[in-house]
């Protein structure tokens, strides 16, 4: 059971992968990272479980916090650029290039 | 007979044998520094330095033949060069004080001479400079007991040549010739230098008394290497064959200096040092067989020069080149060719230096025109001149009882004991020195005038001819007098040895006869083509074997073949490959880092999601790699 | 038994929800589909031992985090969807061809590290499991628990100073606005009063129905094109507001050009359209006349509609 579990957190990290690289609407790519995160947490979580150890489930709670913490700054940052450039794509902001 | 002991001395004429050195040095010197302020008065200080050295040579002569025959090498020590190794002292001895007297009397004939010569030239006062330079470098070349100070002496003279052949700097011939004749000295000094070290090497010592002393004692091979060292040497400053290239040229210097350095004095240090040197060349009997080859290849290829300038001087250097080539010849025979060699040597020195004073004087009324076709009937205009090139003439072609009677028969008769056939290619060389000589006296003292219209040939002042009189006369005399009853031979013996036997003077021998008919029918042919002929104003063109001396026997073309094209094609090889190789690699490094640079930096595109996307496909990398690894 | 019915239907749920994340076109339903994910995981979370982790999941990220990534979609235009042509080369054959390879690697190596059976959390959790944990919190990682309290400050202030704009002039009063107002409609011809309200003449209160001007006839101004638009494909557009719209279409081809000039644009503006002050996050306009326009970047709810 705990290997089925595990399976499901790597799918859904591996979607949570692509979405950030092929969604272009930045709040969409952190929606995507938070997915990611998520998926690590539910590994945390078995492994908790199946090693007979709290620790993974404080991990957990302690990746919780800072996605929170994250998911804060990180839509700031969304809606000051789009404040300045008019666009949450995170394609437009490429100017720092070759 | 070997060479006698060499006794210290000091005291006398003789102890005060470096004035000779000092005196026209610090003339040099005091010219040199002084500047303009000198102009007035730098030609008479010249001359006065170089008399000066006459009068000191001609005392420690007289006090040299104070002493028994065997008691006259003096050595005069003046200061340790490098501690243990190296002294500098003066030798005299018959050897040297013969170059001394020559060297300081016709130097100072020619320093003379030059007052008249140059009198209108702006830098008569540097031209006295170089003058007295030479006369002191020459005077410690010679004066040299070892070979430091030798070589010393050896590049002083060969600095003076440089500096005298391009006096006339603003002619860039005159530029060209003097780096030609410095380069191919740089040649022959790369011989003696390497002789110099190999003699270190064998010796321990660079004294002459220690080697000569002791060259018995070395290995015939390792005084064979040493005697064609030194022959390089002696080739490269007396213009022996392969390294005559740089004489015909260094005729562009000023006419006195031809006399002095180019006729009379440098050119014989060869031979001087073939002499000196005697006791190894005479261990090493390969090298003297080179030697003698030389003298008479040069001889030929000198006179055979000479029959082809129309240039005056050019072909009076062949002629030097080809008298020297018998002195050498005469060197390369050994202890009896010793006296005739230096014999020789000496009254070439007087009548050469007549003849090229006089080709001077004969230049200096033409407008200094050089072109014998130009010249023609100036007997008349220019009597003094014509009385002495006259001797001179007959002197070097072996006219009986003057000079080259004496001395170059000798050198037949001692080269034709030695060996028949050089003995035999003497005797044509002698042959077409009465031809070639002969043309050059009918060509210019004879015939129809052919004078350039602006040309209003005269007799040139006293101060000019006073030294040709003097000149001629020792022309006339000195062969006899040190020919005769071998009275050279024995004054010498003391420095460079004497055969058992001395030989006795035949004047009716073979060669002598045969020597005497050539010079007859060469002298008669030159009069059928020049004195009696008319002379074309244009040179004709001639044979193939006319062409062939014309162009100085294609010894040029024969150097750029072999050295100048090949050291270009080096040069360009090595230009190339800086060009394209190393610049090439450092440029094609730099490209191609700036190209890949290029190129990597599109990799940074600015799209957040490419390098998410590298980032996330490094990360599945890693984990294919984690489990590759996991699992082994 | 019950574990596995519970984690086969929710972990394809998620794994559903999760694809419908990555490729919806609409940011809105993105944010639905990922808080399906959250709930999903929570209930996971408390199958597997963990309650309290499970009541956190979806008290912080299905409360709180999904609420804030809400409001900021609302704040950048609830409307905003990608056009799905990609535009950097190979981007998305190799983002599947990683997607794919990492989920293969990553169940391979993660699956297989698994060696021995379930252990269980019975003996870690003595005294329950929100105990255990805060005694664990509290005790061994109490310096990371004040650190993150740390974290979670600085993150606010962050918000704060990010967010926070600073007024560089006065702020305009009531009679600065009318006075821009009258000189704009003395320059511009714009309508200075207030748009006609829904139902002002109206024959119902409802938003669809345009306002009626006093003789009668329909007022333009008041006509909300969005919902024009969706009542003409579904048929049901009144015959007398399609006349309205015909003729100011008309009056836009006479003038040259398809989109209306800015005296139109401002015209077109209702009450509810008054901007917001040197601020361009508009917020609210779901539903608005403007929607032909389409000049802006975040796109109109027309675009959205197009998309159906």
């Amino acid at each position: 059971m705990t290997t089925h579990y595990l399976v499901l957190s790597a799918l859904l990290f591996a979607i949570g992968g692509v979405g950030v690289l092929v969604r272009r609407n930045a709040i969409v790519v952190f929606m995507c990272v938070e997915l990611m995160l998520n998926a690590c947490n539910l590994a945390f979580v078995t492994f908790a479980r199946q090693n007979g150890n709290l620790d993974g489930q404080l991990i957990a709670f302690f990746v919780m916090i800072v996605a929170a913490a994250e998911v804060v700054i990180g839509l700031a940052i969304i809606v000051t650029i789009f404040r300045t450039r008019r666009s949450a794509s995170v394609d437009d902001a490429s100017l720092l290039k070759y | 007979m070997e060479p006698a002991e060499i006794i210290q001395h000091s005291g006398g004429a003789i102890g005060a044998a470096w004035l000779m050195i000092a005196l026209p040095l610090v003339g040099a010197a005091v010219l040199l520094l002084g500047g303009r302020r000198t102009d007035k008065f730098g030609h008479l200080l010249g001359v006065l330095m170089a008399v000066a050295s006459f009068v000191v040579a001609a005392l420690s002569f007289a006090q040299l033949l104070g002493f028994a025959p065997g008691e006259r090498r003096r050595g005069i020590e003046l200061y340790e060069f490098i501690p243990g190794l190296a002294k500098v002292g003066l030798l005299v001895d018959p050897l040297s004080i013969s170059f001394c007297l020559l060297i300081t009397f016709v130097g100072s004939l020619i320093h003379i001479y030059s007052i008249g010569y140059m009198a209108h030239d702006p830098n008569r006062r540097r031209f006295f400079a170089y003058l007295n330079l030479f006369v002191a470098a020459m005077l410690l070349l010679v004066l040299a007991d070892n070979y430091v100070a030798l070589f010393v002496g050896w590049e002083g003279v060969g600095l003076a040549s440089y500096l005298l052949i391009g006096f006339w700097q603003h002619k860039p011939s005159a530029a060209t010739a003097a780096k030609k004749a410095f380069i191919v000295n740089r040649v022959g000094d790369f011989g003696l230098l390497l002789g110099i070290f190999t003699i270190f090497a064998t010796f321990h010592t660079l004294a002459f008394s220690d080697v000569l002393g002791n060259a018995s004692k070395a290995s015939s091979g390792t005084l064979t290497a040493i005697g064609l060292l030194l022959l390089v040497g002696a080739c490269g400053k007396s213009a022996q064959l392969p390294l005559q290239s740089w004489l015909l040229d260094a005729m562009e210097g000023p006419t006195p200096v031809s006399a002095l350095i180019h006729a009379a004095t440098m050119v014989t240090a060869g031979v001087y040092l073939i002499v000196r040197s005697g006791p190894i060349f005479q261990g090493a009997e390969t090298a003297q067989l080179v030697v003698t080859i030389v003298g008479v290849a040069t001889l030929l290829a000198g006179a055979i020069i000479g029959t082809a300038k129309d240039d005056i001087k050019k072909a009076l250097a062949g002629s030097t080149m080809s008298q020297i080539g018998y002195m050498v010849l005469a060197a390369g025979v050994g202890p009896v060719g010793y006296a005739f060699a230096i014999a020789h040597l000496i009254t070439h020195g007087f009548f050469k230096a007549d003849m090229f004073l006089g080709a001077g004087s004969v230049m200096h009324a033409m407008n200094d025109e050089v072109d014998m076709r130009k010249y023609g009937a100036l007997r008349k205009v220019m009597p003094l001149t014509f009385w002495t090139f006259l001797i001179g003439y007959l002197a070097i072609i072996g006219f009986p009882l003057l000079s080259g009677y004496f001395t170059k028969d000798g050198i037949i008769e001692v080269a034709m004991e030695h060996n028949a056939i050089l003995g035999w290619l003497a005797v044509i060389g002698a042959g077409i020195t009465g031809f070639y000589m002969s043309r050059l006296v009918f060509m210019t003292f004879f015939g129809a005038k052919r004078w350039e219209p602006t040309a209003h040939p005269h007799e040139s002042p006293a101060v000019m001819t006073v030294p040709l009189i003097v000149l001629s006369i020792g022309a006339i005399v000195l062969g006899w007098f040190l020919i005769m009853g071998n009275r050279f031979m024995t004054f010498l013996a003391p420095a460079v040895g004497a055969p058992e036997e001395m030989p006795a003077f035949h004047p009716f021998s073979v060669p002598g006869l045969a020597t005497l008919a050539l010079v007859a029918i060469g002298a008669a042919y030159a009069w059928m083509k020049y004195g009696r002929a008319e002379v074309p104003a244009v040179a004709p063109r001639g044979s193939f074997l006319t062409t062939f001396a014309r162009r100085d026997l294609y010894g040029d073309a024969l150097n750029e073949a072999l050295f100048m094209r090949p050291g270009q094609w080096l040069t360009r090889l090595a230009v190339f490959f800086d060009n394209r190789g190393v610049d090439g690699l450092v440029n094609g490094l730099a490209a191609g880092i700036g190209g890949t640079s290029g190129r990597l930096r599109r990799v940074q595109t600015g799209f957040v999601r490419s390098y998410a996307l590298s980032i996330f496909l490094g990360a599945a990398v890693l984990a294919g790699a984690w489990l590759v690894v996991g699992n082994l | 038994m019950g574990e596995s019915i519970t984690f086969w239907v929710l972990a394809v749920v998620s794994v559903v929800a999760a694809l419908g994340l990555v490729f919806s076109r609409k940011a809105v339903y993105s944010a639905l589909m990922l808080g399906v994910v959250m709930l999903s995981l929570a209930v996971l979370y408390a199958v597997q031992d963990a309650p309290f982790l499970a009541a956190v999941q979806i008290i912080v990220y299905t409360g709180a985090v999904m609420m804030l990534f809400l409001f900021v979609l609302m704040l950048v235009g609830v409307d905003s969807s990608d056009s799905l042509v990609e535009t950097i080369r190979g981007q998305r054959f190799w983002a599947i061809v990683g997607g794919i390879g990492f989920a293969v690697l990553l169940a391979l190596g993660i699956g297989n590290a698994i060696v021995g059976p379930t252990r269980g959390l019975a003996t870690a959790v003595r005294d329950g499991n929100v105990p255990s944990l805060a005694e664990l919190i509290f005790t061994r990682h109490v310096f990371a628990f004040e650190v993150t309290s740390a974290l979670l400050i600085t993150a606010a202030l962050g918000a704060m100073v990010l967010a926070h704009r600073e007024r560089t002039e006065a702020k305009p009063t009531q009679k600065e606005l009318s006075r821009q107002r009258f000189v704009a409609f003395g320059k511009t011809g714009k309508n200075p009063a207030p748009l006609p309200g829904p139902g002002t003449y109206a024959r119902h209160n409802a938003i669809d129905m345009p306002a009626l001007l006093p003789d009668g006839s329909v007022s333009p101004l008041s006509v909300n094109r969005y919902i024009a638009r969706y009542e003409e494909s579904r048929g049901i557009l009144p015959p007398e507001v399609a006349r309205v719209l015909e003729e100011e279409a008309e009056q836009q081809r006479a003038n040259g050009h398809g989109t209306p000039t800015t005296a139109e644009r401002a015209a077109d503006g209702g009450p509810d359209t008054e901007p917001m002050p040197e601020d361009g996050v508009v917020v609210g306009r779901v539903v608005g006349p403007r929607g032909e326009s389409g000049g802006e970047s975040r796109g109109g709810s027309v675009s959205e509609e197009d998309g159906k």
